[in-house]
This record gives structure tokens, sequence and C-alpha cells, in this order.
């Protein structure tokens, strides 16, 4: 056998226009599109690091895992899919052209009886009138043929139908590459040169956009970027930042937007129905300012940019506090807020500042005890960060209204000490004025040292009998028993029954203890309420729940972190809407692109290319019938099987006249 | 020369349609200009668009199709019954005997529920009593209960705007009321190729993809409460909600369709149940002629969203989750049409593969909302 070399560029374009590639590119990029849905992307990295640790973020980085549709390597399988089908249309378009127009005249007899799908006819007519009928029998099934009289006497008849197939392939291939072409110009590969050349850098300081250098900045004329704007109302802006990995760039505006007014609607379930922003663009190209609203699903485009409504937050709304310092006695004080600003609290090494993170107008929660009821608007809440002297902060979340759990109301606040970690929830129980002052007054009663000589003193009067020592031996035990609760909650009383109580009998000790401690702070509530000029509690269940509900409160403050409740009493809302500005001159392209694909898929699949022969031979008074498809499959065999049974009845009929 | 032609000539296509077919397409586009006199105040241009387009698309499919023609005059005089007896009051749903007990959508629903399970019980005992009554009792359960799913939907429609005039839309927004267009549309599949191949065999396995969505929906009903009706939040109120996530069930519908046949396929395979099911190259052919459909809407749904996407989102393509899944679907599929129109492959390997390519699909459409948060977060469990 005589070996023929081929050159090694040959086989490259062999191997890249292959099929074979092709499919396992398309496979690769699937499973590597599924990387990018596992790992969550372009998150803060510090959410990484802790997820993860130091050593895996730095290699899922190094490996472009966090960011994987804009990594190096994803787009080289991109770009290896473009060439491939490029490769694939050059190679094959010919063909397809060709098969395309091609009527196939020049089949031999020898050649058409060894189709699959062949019949050979009687005929009873001259060979004229069956090729006039023939031809009237192919125009009306839409066929369109040729007649070829050959050297011996016999009449080929060439047809074709649905040959337009063929330029579905050209369609859905080519189509593949425009909308990758599209979604390049709509890429960040400019940006990515341009960092790699040196010439642009993201910025990671969080310093005003007007500070930001050069580097950082990305000019008006940028042919493509999607980027953020957040304005808080009443205010203007001629920038928007661009998200990179764990920086920004700032993208400069050829023009100017103002956000007038921000709305938010509600369906009466409290589920959010609308948000809308009313803006002005100004320009000095423009006579007069442009006034528009935005709202989701509506952008407006102004310069080829277009602007979507795409979230909102607090702009700054001013927050009235009542702050409860908790370890203190006095009563609570007016404190103002504004959200995204600081204050301070404290003196000394109890210093504290306080940032008000955010204040959320409306909150939609399902707070039905077996999780089925529906979710309602449960009120505003605010979210507040205390940072002591040593920079360590506790971040909270405070509900202003009291929020009904377990069909009782309480002021709700979560803490938690990481960004990681589920709030855990402080629950307050409002007085029956629905206020916080009863546990208020409860508990500074409860932690007077006045106050508790007095209850202790109270209840063992009432005690029955006149047992003077014993009175007095009951009074001393109920003291050391506030105190004890005072000094550190059910764990400092447990302590104590286990250190003074044998095992055996500390459950019944807990009980009597629990009991007497309920006792002293419904002692404790009805002075509190006499001090405040109320009426005493009637003794009821709910006076009962409510001291118990109390007493956890107190407890749990134990574990609250800081000495200061912050109780939101009023605000005066600011909102700020986000905005995101994208100019895309892909999007042409792409939309292109995505026409050619569906007309192209529609014309492969539903339109049937048929190739008929008829080879009409006189002589031997016979026709044969042969048809062949591209697509071998059951519609060939019927098509085939209605025609020579249409030609038969056809061919067999008397003699046209 | 003589006149008539000796063979059938075929007719051209307005020639075909016959009296019924006028009527039909008469009533459906009178439908359609009494829907927009009553209610153009509520609809966008693209939405009075797609009303008459839908006049064009239901007029075509049931002149090629009568089954369909029936099923859209059927859904039309129950729905309307149903609208009717609401006089305008959502607590006739409670009161009236015939709401309350047939066309309610809840109880629409349950009924379309109830017969599709009768429906898959009816298809296997066909095959295995061999018996073509039964089977054609089979048949038409699966028509009843894609009935009472269309009046189901309707009536839903309707109940919506009931509640309040603004929390009203159409009812394919959240996973309990695209399951039940995922029973139908994937029902009108297998009814089309049981009609098209002349084979009843297939109603018993492909019955079973529709019962689990079934299940899903009882789970969802008793379990959850989803069948209540909640108002669209901002991002789902848009036009393309309509032709987006109805392009994208035809999809899902015939890849699973796909699916069943391929476990049929490959039962006969294995000489399991072969001389009760068709044979293997008429399985062959349906698998691709599923997949094939399947693919050109799955493409259309993607192109759809993806223009969605630029007008909701800000961008066309996000590589969110569902985004992605999405392509990940689609680069499935087409691996799988290019092996079999291009490289010839047939048999085991691609029934495995559309088989495999449930997984993935059903991953795409429910796996992603729970396991993966993203821009499309409606349709949470």
């Amino acid at each position: 056998m005589l070996k023929v070399s081929v050159p090694l560029s040959q086989r490259v374009y062999e191997l890249l226009s292959s099929m074979r590639f092709a499919v396992s590119l398309l496979t690769l990029l699937g499973i590597a599109s599924i990387i990018g849905t596992v790992l969550k992307q372009n998150e803060p990295y510090q959410n990484y690091i802790v997820k993860f640790g130091q050593f895996w973020f730095e290699l899922f980085e190094t490996l472009g895992l966090l960011d994987v549709y804009h990594s190096a390597w994803f787009l080289v399988i991109l770009l290896f899919l473009v060439i491939s089908t490029t490769l694939c249309v050059i190679r094959n378009s010919p063909v397809m052209l060709k098969e395309w127009k091609t009527y196939k005249e020049h089949v031999t007899e020898k050649s058409l009886r060894l189709f699959s799908h062949q019949a050979s006819l009687a005929v009873n007519q001259p060979a004229a009138a069956t090729q006039a009928r023939l031809a009237d029998f192919l125009s009306a099934e839409r066929y369109m043929f040729k007649s070829r009289q050959q050297d011996n006497g016999d009449v080929l008849i060439s047809a074709k139908l649905g040959t337009h197939q063929r330029l579905g392939y050209i369609f859905t291939h080519a189509a593949i590459v425009v909308i990758c072409f599209g979604g390049l110009l709509d890429g960040n590969l400019p940006f990515k040169v341009q960092e790699l050349s040196g010439i642009k850098k993201i910025e990671t300081r969080d310093i005003p956009s007007r500070k930001v250098p050069e580097e950082s900045r990305l000019g008006a004329n940028n042919l493509s970027f999607r980027a953020n704007m957040t304005l808080p109302e009443g205010e203007r802006d001629n920038v928007a930042f661009v998200r990179v990995r764990d920086g920004y760039l700032v993208q400069e505006l050829p023009f100017t937007v103002a956000l007038r007014d921000f709305r938010i609607e509600h369906y009466p379930t409290g589920m959010p129905k609308s948000f809308e922003s009313d803006i002005t663009i100004t320009d000095p190209e423009l006579s007069k300012p442009i006034e528009a609203t935005v709202r989701v699903n509506h952008p407006y485009i102004y310069k080829g940019i277009a602007i979507y409504q795409s979230d909102f937050q607090d702009g700054g709304s001013q927050l009235k506090f009542k702050l409860w310092d908790l370890s203190g006695s006095q009563d609570g004080f007016d404190v103002d807020g504004v959200v995204m600003q600081k204050g301070a609290l404290g003196e000394g090494d109890h210093k504290m500042t306080v940032e008000f993170n955010e204040f959320r107008q409306f909150n939609i929660l399902n707070l039905s005890i077996d999780g089925k009821g529906k979710p309602h608007n449960v009120g505003p809440n605010t979210t507040l960060k205390l940072r002591n002297a040593s920079g360590q902060a506790r971040e909270y979340i405070n509900y202003m209204q009291p929020l009904q759990l377990d069909g009782r109301a309480y002021f709700v606040s979560g803490m938690r000490e990481t960004v990681q970690e589920e709030f855990k929830y402080l629950r307050i129980p409002a007085d029956d004025e629905m206020e916080i002052t009863g546990f208020m007054a409860l508990r500074q009663t409860l932690r007077n040292d006045q106050s508790i000589r007095q209850i202790a003193s109270e209840i063992a009067k009432q005690m029955p009998g006149d047992n003077a020592p014993l009175k007095a031996q009951f009074e001393q035990s109920l003291q050391q028993l506030m105190q004890t609760f005072k000094r550190g909650g059910y764990s400092e009383l447990s302590k104590i029954i286990e250190s003074a109580v044998p095992e055996a009998q500390r459950d019944q000790a807990a009980q009597t203890y629990l009991k007497l401690l309920n006792t002293t702070a419904m002692q404790a509530y009805q002075m509190s309420r006499a001090q405040r000029h109320l009426p005493p509690a009637p003794q009821d269940q709910a006076t009962a729940v409510f001291i118990q509900d109390s007493l956890n409160a107190m407890n749990d403050l134990f574990f609250y972190g800081t000495p200061y409740y912050f109780q939101l009493k009023d605000y005066t809302l600011k909102q700020a809407s986000g905005f995101q500005l994208t100019r895309s001159p892909g999007q042409f392209w792409v939309y292109l692109g995505s026409v050619m694909l569906v007309l192209g898929i529609f014309a492969m699949f539903y339109i049937r290319e048929r190739r008929v022969w008829i080879l009409i031979k006189p002589v031997r008074q016979e026709v044969l019938l042969a048809m062949s498809s591209n697509r071998k499959n059951m519609d060939l065999d019927q098509d085939f099987a209605r025609m020579q049974q249409q030609l038969t009845t056809l061919l067999q009929t008397g003699q046209a006249d | 020369m003589n006149t008539s032609a000796p063979w059938s000539k075929p007719a051209s296509f307005w020639q075909t349609l016959s009296a019924f077919d006028w009527l039909y397409a008469v009533l459906l586009l009178a439908g359609g200009i009494f829907s927009y006199q009553r209610y153009a105040g509520y609809m966008d241009i693209y939405e009075v668009g797609f009303l008459f387009g839908a006049v064009g698309v239901f007029s075509y499919l049931g002149w090629r199709w009568s089954g369909i023609a029936r099923l859209v005059l059927g859904v039309a005089v129950l729905s309307l019954i149903g609208v009717y007896t609401y006089h305008g009051d959502l607590a006739n749903g409670s009161q009236s005997f015939l709401l309350k007990f047939l066309l309610s959508s809840q109880s629409a629903v349950m009924w379309m529920n109830v017969l599709f399970v009768l429906a898959m019980l009816t298809y296997w005992l066909a095959l295995f009593q061999k018996s073509a009554f039964t089977a054609k009792v089979a048949t038409a359960l699966t028509w009843t209960a894609t009935l009472f799913g269309f009046v189901g939907l309707m009536v839903r429609w309707y109940e919506s705007y009931l509640i309040a005039p603004d929390i009203g839309h159409i009812p394919i927004s959240n996973l309990y009321e695209v399951f039940i267009l995922f029973c139908l549309i994937t029902a009108l599949l297998y009814l089309h190729y049981e009609q098209l191949f002349n084979t009843r065999q297939l109603g018993g396995f492909v019955l079973v993809v529709i019962n689990a969505a079934v299940g899903f929906i009882l789970w969802y009903t008793f379990d959850r409460h989803a069948n209540e009706i909640q108002p669209l939040v901002p991002a789902l109120q848009s036009y393309w909600m309509k032709i987006h996530v109805p392009a994208n069930f035809i999809g899902y519908g015939s890849f699973s369709l796909a699916a069943m046949v391929a476990g049929a396929y490959l039962l006969v395979r294995h000489n399991i149940l072969a001389s009760r099911l068709p044979a293997l190259h008429v399985l062959d052919d349906l698998m691709y002629k599923a997949i094939a459909i399947g693919f050109a809407f799955f493409t259309i749904a993607t192109i759809l969203g993806a223009m969605w996407a630029a007008e909701a989102w800000g961008g066309y393509w996000s590589w969110d989750p569902k985004e992605t899944w999405a392509l990940i679907v689609w680069l499935n599929y087409a691996a799988w049409l290019h092996l079999r129109l291009m490289k010839g492959l047939r048999g085991t390997v691609l029934a495995w593969w559309a088989l495999v390519g449930l997984l993935v699909t059903t991953f795409a459409f429910l796996g992603v909302n729970m396991f993966l948060s993203g821009l499309h977060s409606y349709g949470t469990l």
C-alpha cells in the first residue's frame, strides 16, 4: 500500500472542522458552564475566604472559577467553538450549495437499480405521453425537475423537492458564529487586553468617584458596558460603576441623570407591585432636559444607553430611636440617626460607634406557626452595627412594630457577630398597650436593690402562719434568688442549684426556684405599674405569660452583646434607586443570529429533501422509479410507497386521448 | 386530454378546508374580536398581536388536526359557562354547585389530575389486554383530562381578575401553574404522535411522566397550598411571559415525551414487552421527531427569554443559573441531533442519551429553582 503523508496543517484543519471536535466542544462547554452555576459567581472575595478558606479561595481565583464566564480559558473554549463552526461552514457550504442547486442528472441506470427505494413499473403508453403525464404529476407535487434524453433513447427525469433544507445547515451554523460575534462585542475582552497591558487597573479603595484615577476610568465613548448607578432621591450623577472581581471601574456617562422621585407600590398582600423612578436627563446637547419614568421591564434609552430600574435601597432616611441603656436603670432617651452614617455612644473604655446601615420600610414575612399562612407586611426595620473601641462589631436588626409570634406580640431584635451567621433573635414581650415600656419598667424594678428587698418582704409577708424566723429566712432566700438572676440569668441560677442541691432533687428545686422567680417578677411588675400610676395587672393567664416572656427576655439579654437597645420610634423615608446602564452594540448581532438560528432549525427539521429519478425506457415499456433523501427514515418509506402507488395508477390508465 | 388526473392530485391547502373548518375559524375570530372589544384596555400592542396571532395559530392547528378544533371549542364552551356562573363574584366559586364540583379552576384541575391517573391505568390495561377498545377509552380519557386542564387554566385566569383587577394575570407565572401547562402540552404532543403513528401503545409510558407532574401538583396543592393565586412581582409583568413560558414548555414537554419513548425503546431492545410495543424503527423515529420539535421550540424559548432579559435585567445574557442551564440543555440536545443527523447514529446510545437528557432537563426546570439561586427565583419550592 502506498502511504500518502498528509501535511500537518491539513490534519489540523480536518480535526478542527470535524464533527467529533464540534460535539466534544459542545460537551466541554456544557460542563464548564455547570461549574459556574454550582459555585456562586462574583461574590465579594471575603465570602469565599470565609466559606472555603484561604487555600481553596486562592486556587479558585487562579483557575478563574470565581468568574468562570469571563475567564480566559472559558473564552478560549468559546473561541474554539467559533473556529470549529466557522471551518465547518467553510468546509461544508460549497457541498451544501451544490446539493441545493443540482438535479443530479448523471446517475446511471445501474446505480438507480441499486437504490433502496426503487421500483420498476410497467407502462402501456407512448414515451412522449408518459413523459407529459409525469411532468404534470411532478409539477402538481411541487417537484422541480429536468428531463434528459439519453443516448440509448431513454429519458431520465431528475426531480428534487425541499432542497432548501440545505440552506438550513448554513443558516444554523452561521447563526452560531454571528451570535458569538455579538457576544464578543459585548464582552469584556477590550478591558482584559488593556488590563494585561497595564493601561487599565481596577480600583479597590472605597473613595469618591471623582477621586478615582484615570487608569480606573472608562470614557463615555466606551463602546460596550454594563454599569450600575445608585441615586438617592433628589441627587444627580454622571458616572456609573462596573464591578470587576473585588473592585470596580468608573464608567463616565455622556449625560447626567437625576432622580426626582422613587416609588414602590404594593399589592394588598404587601407584595411589591411596581418600582418606578422619575428621572431627569441633562445633556449640554439638549435644549431642555428629558423627563422620563423608568420601571421594571420598561427601560429608557438615550444616546444608545439603556437605563434600567434594577434595585432600590435606602438613600439616607432619618431615623428616630429611643435608646435604652440596659446597664443603667434610667428610662430610654431619644437619639437620631441617618442611614449610612455613624454616631458615637458612651465614654472612655465603653465608647462605641453605631453605624446605621439600612432601613426597610416594608418587610414581608411569613410568621404563621406552621409556615403555611400568608406572608404579610410586618412594618419597618433597621439594621445597625455597634462597634466597640477595639473595632469588633455586632450587627443588629430591629423591627419597629411588635411582631405577632405564636399569637403573642414581641419587639424583635436580631443579633449576629459575623455576616455569615444567621441572626439570633431577642423577643421582648409587648405590654398591654403594645409598648416596650412595661417590660423595661419591670426589668428595672427587678434589678433595683431597694425594690428587691421590698419585693422579698412583701411576698414573705403573704406567707401563711406566723413563724417569724421562717419568714425572715424565706425573705432572705427570695432576695438571693433575685440577686442571682440579676447577676446572670437562668444559667447563674442553675449553677447555684448544682452546687447546693443533691442531684436527685435538682429538677424539683429548679421548678421551685422558677416558680418563686415568677412570683417575685409578678410582684415587681405590679410595683412598677403602681409607680407609673397604672392599675394593677389582672391576675390572669395573659399576665402570667407576659411575666414568663419577660424573664426569658431578661435572661436572653445576657447574650445580646451590648448594653444598648435601639428602639425605632419614627422615621422620614429617603430612598435611593439602583439603575443599570448598558450600551450593547452586540445585541443587534445576537438577535440577527437568533433569527437565522430559528429559520435554520425549522428548515433543517421541517423541510424534507426528496430526490426522485424516473427513467422512461420506451423499448422495454418500463419506467424505473427511484427515490432518495439525505435522511433515511420512516417518512421516506411512506413517501416512496405513496409515489409508487400513484405512478402505478397513472401509468396503467388507458391511452390518453 | 382527459381533464381529471388519474392520481389524487394534491389539492391546494385552502381547498382542503371543510365547512366546519371555516365555521371554526370564524368562531375563533369572533372570539378574538369580542375579547379585543371588551379587554383592549388591559392589553398593550404586543398583547393585541398575541390575541390575533393566537386566533391564526389555533385556526391553523384546528384545520390540520381536528382534535384541536374540538378541544378549543370544548374549552371555550366550558370556560364561558364557568365564567358566566361566577356572575362576577369570587364567592360563587364555593357556593354554586357547578363551580364547586366541576368548573372552578381548582375543581377542573382536580378533574384533570384524576383523569390523567385513570388514563394511565387504562393505557397500561390496554397494553396487557392488547385491547383496541380499552386503548380508545384511554385516549378519550386523556383528551378529557386535557380539556379539564385547559378549562382550569382559563377559569383561573378569570378568577385572578376577580380577586382584584390589578392582580389578574395569565396563569403561567408560578410552578403550580406551569406544572399544569406541562401536563397539558405533553399530553397534546403525545396525542398528536398517537394519531400520526397510529399507535396507542405508548400512552402508558408517556402518562408516567405526566402523572409524575400530577403527583407534584397534588403535593404542591395540599402540602403547600400553592394553588392560591398570587399577584405578579414587577419583573414578571411583561407581555414576554405570554410567549416565553409556553414555548419553553413545548420544549420541556417534547423532551420528556422523547425520554419516555426512549424508555420504551430500551425495553423493546431487551425484549421486554416487545410484542406489545411498536417496532424499534417506529420508536426511533418518534423519539427523533419529539426531540426535533422540542429543540426548535426550546431554541425559540431561550431566544425569547434573552430578549425579555434584555428588557428586564439590562442584558440579553447574564449567565444566571437558569440561563446557563437552558444553554446546557440546548447543548445537550444539539449534540444529540448532530450525532443522529450528521453521523447517522441510531439506537441504544441515543435512547439512553434521551433518557439522561430528561434528568438534565428536569434539573434545568426544577433543580435550578431548588438548589441554585439567581434572577429566576419565581418558582421556589
